[in-house]
C-alpha cells in the first residue's frame, strides 16, 4: 500500500541496494601531524554502506551476479562460510530480497557479530574454533556436497565477484574522489577482495600508482577481519603478485590507532581500520609528497566487547 | 597421554600436525614439552618480556585456563588442549 501510495506522489523511492558504495573519502588531519604539507592521507569511510562496512559491495555483487547468472534461484539458500562481515552484509540483503541464509562460522566469532546475524534471520552454523574460518569453509562444503540442490554457495573466498565489485566501484570511486592524484593505495587483506579489485582497477589507470597491503606481523594476532597470508591457505582470489609490498602490523599498534582515530578525529572505527591507518602512516612517513589513500572497512560498535581495546 | 590440538595458522611449526600427544602433569608442563618438540612455536606463545601472548588462549574443555589454576591446571591422561587464536571480543566459549 505504502509503495503505491508514494509511486502515485511519483516521490523517489530509495532502496538498500541503492545505497551500496559511493562512500565519502575523509581525510586524515591529526594523526597525520608531522607529515610534510604535500603528503596527506584519506580513508574510504565503509561504515557507510547500509550493512556497515565494506563487505556490503561485495556481498551484493556475489548475490546479484548469481541471480542475473541464474546460480541463486528462488527455491535456495545462500551459503557460506564468513568471519562476520560478509554474513552481516549477506543477511541484510538476503532479509531485503527475501534470500534465506545459512551462515558458518567459527565459535569464537565476537558476541556483537553473532548477535547481529541471529536478529536478521541467519541460520549460523558455529564450527570448532581451533580450526579457524578454514573449518568453517570445510563444513559449508560438506553441507553443499550432501544437498547442492538446496544451496547457493557463495564462496566469497572464490568467487571473482567479491574483487569485481571493488574493481567496478571502489576502485572508480577512489580515483575519480582523488581527481586522479592518487600515488598510495592500502590495503588490509581477508579475502583480499578489496586489494585484488582496487588495485587492478587503479593499476590500469596509471601503472605508477603504488599498491600495498597490510598484513599481522604474526600468525596469531588480535585484528579480526585480517589474514596473515603467509600462514593460512591462500583465497583462490588472491594474487600474491599484485601489490607491489606488504607492509606488517602489530596488535598493539593498531589497537592505539583505533583509540586515537576516536579521540583525534572523531573517527569511531574497527581493528582493520586501525591497522590500515598505521600501514598507511608508515607509507607516507617515507614520502616528500603524494597522496596516499586506504580504506576504513567497518565502525567501532561490533568491537566494543573487547576491554583490552578500549581501556 | 594428554593431548593438544593445534589451529590452522600453527600447523606450519608443526609439520602440519593438528593434535599433538604431550607429557606434562599440568599445562605448563605439556606446553614445555610442546615447545621442546616445536621449539618454532615458541615466538607464538610468548612475547619477548617472556609473559605468555594474548592472542595464544589455552582452553580445557570450553574453559581458558586462566579461569582454572592457568599453567598450574592438573592434566589427566585423556584430556584435550586446544589453543584457540584470539578473534577480537570473542575468546570466551
Ligand atoms: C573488518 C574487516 N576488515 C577487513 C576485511 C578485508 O577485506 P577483504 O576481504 O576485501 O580483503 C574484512 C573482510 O574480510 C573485514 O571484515
Amino acid at each position: 500500500m505504502n509503495t503505491l501510495t508514494l509511486e502515485k506522489l511519483d516521490m523517489q523511492v530509495d532502496s538498500l541496494p541503492a545505497r551500496v558504495g559511493n562512500t565519502p573519502l575523509l581525510p586524515l588531519r591529526r594523526v597525520t601531524l608531522g607529515l610534510p604539507p604535500s603528503v596527506n592521507i584519506y580513508a574510504k569511510a565503509e561504515w557507510f554502506n547500509p550493512g556497515g562496512s565494506i563487505k556490503d559491495r561485495a556481498a551484493l555483487n556475489i548475490i546479484q551476479t548469481a541471480i542475473a547468472n541464474g546460480d541463486l534461484t528462488p527455491k535456495k539458500r545462500l551459503l557460506d562460510s564468513t568471519s562476520g562481515n560478509t554474513g552481516i552484509a549477506y543477511a541484510t540483503f538476503g532479509a531485503a530480497m527475501g534470500i534465506p541464509v545459512t551462515l558458518a562460522l567459527p565459535e569464537n566469532a565476537s558476541k556483537e557479530r553473532i548477535a547481529i546475524l541471529r536478529s536478521l534471520g541467519v541460520d549460523l552454523i558455529l564450527t570448532e574454533a581451533s580450526e579457524g574460518p578454514e573449518g568453517s569453509m570445510k563444513v559449508v562444503r560438506e553441507m553443499l556436497a550432501k544437498s547442492p540442490d538446496k544451496y547457493f554457495y557463495a564462496n566469497q573466498y572464490g568467487n571473482p565477484a567479491n574483487w569485481l565489485a571493488h574493481y567496478q566501484s571502489t576502485g572508480p570511486e577512489i580515483f575519480n574522489q582523488t581527481g586522479g592524484t592518487i600515488t598510495h593505495f592500502i590495503a588490509v587483506m581477508g579475502t583480499s577482495g578489496t586489494m585484488m579489485g582496487t588495485g587492478r582497477y587503479l593499476r590500469e589507470q596509471n601503472p605508477q600508482i603504488e599498491l600495498i597491503a597490510g598484513q599481522p606481523t604474526k600468525p596469531l594476532h588480535g585484528l579480526e577481519g585480517m589474514k596473515h597470508m603467509q600462514s593460512a591457505l591462500h583465497p583462490d582470489i588472491y594474487d600474491a603478485q599484485l601489490h607491489d609490498r606488504v607492509v606488517e602490523i602489530e596488535t598493539d599498534e593498531a589497537y592505539t590507532m583505533v583509540r586515537r582515530l576516536a579521540r583525534e578525529e572523531g573517527l569511531f572505527v574497527g581493528l582493520s581500520a586501525g591497522a590500515a591507518a598505521v600501514a598507511a602512516l608508515h607509507v607516507a612517513e617515507e614520502l616528500d609528497e603524494g597522496v596516499v589513500v586506504t580504506i576504513f572497512p567497518d565502525a567501532g560498535y561490533k568491537y566494543l566487547s573487547n576491554e583490552e581495546l578500549w581501556r | 597421554m594428554p593431548s593438544i590440538k593445534i589451529p590452522t595458522p600453527l600447523r606450519p611449526y608443526t609439520e602440519g600436525k593438528q593434535i599433538i600427544s604431550i607429557e606434562g602433569e599440568t599445562v605448563g608442563e605439556a606446553l614445555s614439552f610442546l615447545l621442546s618438540l616445536h621449539p618454532e612455536l615458541k615466538e607464538h606463545f610468548y612475547k619477548e618480556d617472556g609473559q605468555l601472548s594474548r592472542f595464544a588462549n589455552i582452553f580445557l574443555g570450553n574453559k581458558h585456563i586462566i579461569t582454572l589454576q592457568d599453567l598450574e591446571t592438573p592434566l589427566l591422561e585423556e584430556d584435550i588442549l586446544r589453543i584457540i587464536p584470539s578473534i577480537a571480543g570473542g575468546i570466551d566459549l
